[in-house]
């Protein structure tokens, strides 16, 4: 990365907001373009108001190769030329900037709300739309196809199941589908925008709720942030417990995925079994904190409960058991050639694609590709004990199922071997006030990929802005591209394998 | 076929047998708040400032805590000098009334059954759509928990429908975001009539964390009657179920 105009970062170290290069737009594209064909990859890209009438956007990138992160920024006005052009990473976050400040990315092949309410500057609005306009969600342009036999799909955004609410367009021939269009932004409940003027005390639970089951992961951003910028340096202790938390949620969350895939596919047993054994590991976390999606447990400073060498034991003891009845209950998957096949070679996704929209998560890994967190830009106790990347090959439902099977099996032993050896001290220290003018950055491999949080602080020293990038933003095109020469009657498995977070990525 | 009965053998019986037997909930779980209005002094007012949803009030009156607000934080039971608020391991706190759900230090009223004129239609089973509005998934994940074999709650005649039209009511879940509210309507409208409405989290009850956002609507009841409350941030799936077995009188009597 040769560019000087590049202001070098990592995972939780924070920057002085003045440091930061502000380049011209022309620069500002060149530079992502080309850093990104290098093999970077765009982790957050976002608005922030500047003057009254100037947007700054600012881009960080990630190189895992490395584990650097590049912060780079530019101002424009009005409109400017799209990157999505030349970068197709940039895509869904362009038509996050348009839609957030009014300013429209120009040449943008698909540009369109994602969230559907207002822009955030009064009298701006990329679709010119007057500020007494009713906003209503999905009522937009949808991709068409025309022609014999042709005809489309639409489902949601209340659905069969008890599941979030988004809205999906399919266009099909016969059974086949040719695309299909995800349009969100029923979940939004003005996340990003209540933390400003932060931090306060409704802080943590926004943390907690805006992806309920990411819980530990997303608190865990947050934490990591404000003690990057506080410089406040948290117990051992704390740290490994928070791993533990971090690791229990991806073990009932990818428990649970499998089991659904089972059950889409009608193999009931494993969908059983695994239903409740999901609950097992969500009773797990309730063991360290009193609630099942540990909230309240990660604070910043520290965690707020302690474990002592009974519960610790006490936690091993039931891990090891739901461990083997996980695998009984996984095993069957496995053995039954009708799963299998129904897994195999469903909703593919080339490698290829995966690297061009930038994709994270066991999505990612699913096409071979070694993308994680914990092992690209560690923290806490990532950065002393490392767990082995699952990757797989196929990038089909049986490679993210298998993904996840590979991980369950990691996180146990991790679980395990970081209990024996659970560093004495205290679980939390306290954190002061926030430093102004500083930007961090913070990432989290939460168990559906890569968490990014973005804290900028005013001169006051409060949150001036405050960015989430959920995993499930990136990755609702790959559901979409996956989807592409599937029968529809395959989408709810591909979504499955998907499992993506609607209130994540509405914020 | 033989590979799947013994796996069946090995991971067991898995139903609990609530509500024959107590439940068994987490040594460090945060039940139903008791409110201990006679130890307040009523001056500190520390428990009001940290409460993040302004559940806890102090005011001339006396100490007040809405369990429809609270996010069940545990923050004013550590920031009380003179332990007025106490976290309980009840799981009882449904209600059929929101000004039930205020607790003021006189026990709480628990959720009664449904009356007669709704109880025929429904007869001993019970038809829920459940319709997420803005919720951040843990509700859902833990009313649908209440599918798996651990609560079995096709046993009670409770199951979930993909129609509303199916439907005897509806469980919600969510602040009911503007962008939900369209959507929310059109499903509760598509139940038949005489129909309930079960609002499910802090969210729905009155906006959780979420309260006062120009984005939401501060939960259900803005928008549509509600029949019964289920507090929690999320409620623990036994307070759900111990709620739905209320309102239709299988418990509680
Ligand atoms: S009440 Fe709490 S758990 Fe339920 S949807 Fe709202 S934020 Fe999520």
């Amino acid at each position: 990365m040769e560019s000087k105009r590049l202001l070098r970062a990592y995972n939780s170290c924070p920057v002085g907001l003045r440091d930061i290069p502000l380049v011209s737009i022309s620069e500002f594209r060149e530079t992502l373009i080309r850093n990104v064909a290098q093999g970077a990859r765009l982790a957050a890209l976002f608005g922030r108001p500047h003057e009254p009438n100037t947007l700054r956007v600012l881009a960080v990138l990630a190189r895992g190769s490395e584990g650097t992160l590049f912060i780079v920024e530019t101002e424009v006005s009005d409109c400017y030329p799209a990157l999505t052009v030349d970068c197709p990473q940039a895509h869904w976050f362009e038509r996050e900037v348009a839609e957030q400040w009014g300013v429209r990315p120009e040449g943008h092949p698909w540009l369109k709300p994602i969230r559907f309410h207002h822009s955030y500057r009064l009298g701006r609005d990329a679709w010119a739309r007057a500020a007494t306009e009713v906003i209503q969600p999905s009522m937009t342009d949808f991709f068409q196809m025309a022609g014999e036999e042709v005809h489309e799909v639409a489902v949601g955004p209340v659905h069969a199941g008890i599941i979030e609410p988004g809205h999906f367009r399919f266009q099909c021939h016969g059974e086949n589908v040719y695309h299909l269009e995800i349009s969100l932004g029923y979940q939004h409940r003005g996340v990003e925008r209540a933390m400003i003027g932060g931090p306060n005390h409704r802080s943590a639970h926004y943390m907690e709720t805006l992806a309920g089951d990411t819980s530990i992961g997303h608190m865990t951003a947050y934490c990591q942030a404000m003690e990057a910028l506080t410089g406040y340096t948290v117990p051992g202790r704390a740290h490994v417990l928070r791993a533990v938390a971090l690791e229990l949620e991806r073990l009932a969350n990818h428990t649970g995925d499998i089991g659904a895939l089972a059950g889409d596919v009608g193999y009931l047993p494993t969908a059983a079994h695994c239903g409740r054994l999901r609950g097992d590991f969500l009773n797990l976390t309730a063991l360290l904190c009193g609630n099942r999606f540990g909230r309240g447990f990660v604070r910043p400073g520290g965690v707020v409960f302690d474990l002592d060498t009974n519960q610790a034991g006490i936690l091993l003891d039931r891990i090891g058991r739901i461990y083997q009845n996980v695998t009984t209950a996984v095993d069957l998957l496995w053995k039954t050639p009708s799963v299998v096949a129904r897994f195999e070679k469903t909703g593919r996704l080339p490698r290829e694609t995966c690297e061009e929209l930038g994709l994270v998560g066991p999505a990612a890994r699913a096409c071979g590709i070694e993308r994680d967190v914990r092992y690209e830009f560690p923290s806490g106790t990532y950065t002393l004990s490392h767990i082995p990347v699952a990757t797989g090959e196929t990038g089909d439902v049986f490679a993210r199922a298998y993904v996840r099977w590979l991980e369950i099996q990691r996180s146990v032993a991790f679980i395990q071997e970081q209990l024996e050896m659970l560093p004495c001290g205290p679980i939390r220290v306290g954190t002061g006030d926030l430093p102004p003018e500083r930007l961090v950055v913070s990432l989290v491999e939460g168990w559906r990929g890569e968490i990014c949080h973005v804290a900028l602080t005013d001169a006051q020293g409060h949150f001036a802005h405050y960015k989430v990038v959920d995993p499930s933003f990136h990755n609702w095109m790959g559901l979409a591209m996956a989807l592409r020469d599937q029968q529809i009657s395959d989408f709810p498995l591909c979504n499955k394998s998907f499992n993506l977070s609607y209130c994540g990525h509405d914020l | 076929m033989l590979k799947e009965l013994v796996a069946r053998w090995k991971l067991g019986y898995g139903t609990i047998p609530f509500p024959a037997k107590e439940p068994i909930l987490p040594d460090r779980y945060r039940g139903c708040p008791v409110v201990d209005a006679a130890r307040c002094p009523g001056q500190c007012r520390v428990c009001a400032e940290v409460c993040p949803t302004g559940a806890v009030k102090v005011s001339a009156d006396g100490l007040h805590l809405d369990l429809g607000r609270c996010l069940f934080c545990g923050e004013c039971e550590t920031a009380c000098p003179v332990n007025a608020i106490r976290f309980s391991r009840e799981y009882r706190m449904s209600a059929r009334r929101r000004q039930d759900l205020v607790l003021s230090g006189t026990g709480m009223a628990t959720a009664q059954a449904l009356d007669a004129q709704m109880k025929r239609p429904l007869g001993r089973a019970l038809r829920l759509r459940q319709v997420n509005a803005g919720g951040c998934n843990a509700c859902e994940a833990d009313t649908n928990v209440l599918t798996t074999v651990v609560f079995d709650l096709g046993r009670f005649g409770i199951q979930f429908v993909a129609s509303p039209r199916h439907a005897d009511g509806i469980l919600v879940t969510g602040p009911v975001t503007e962008n939900m509210k369209p959507a929310l309507i059109k499903t509760y409208e598509a139940v038949p009539t005489p129909k309930i409405v079960i609002a499910v989290g802090a969210c729905a009850i009155a906006g959780g964390p979420y309260a006062g956002h120009k984005e939401v609507h501060d939960g259900v009841e803005s928008i549509l009657p509600v029949d019964l409350y289920i507090p929690g941030c999320p409620p623990h799936p036994i307070v759900i179920l111990d709620g739905l077995l209320r309102l239709l009188g299988c418990i509680g009597k």
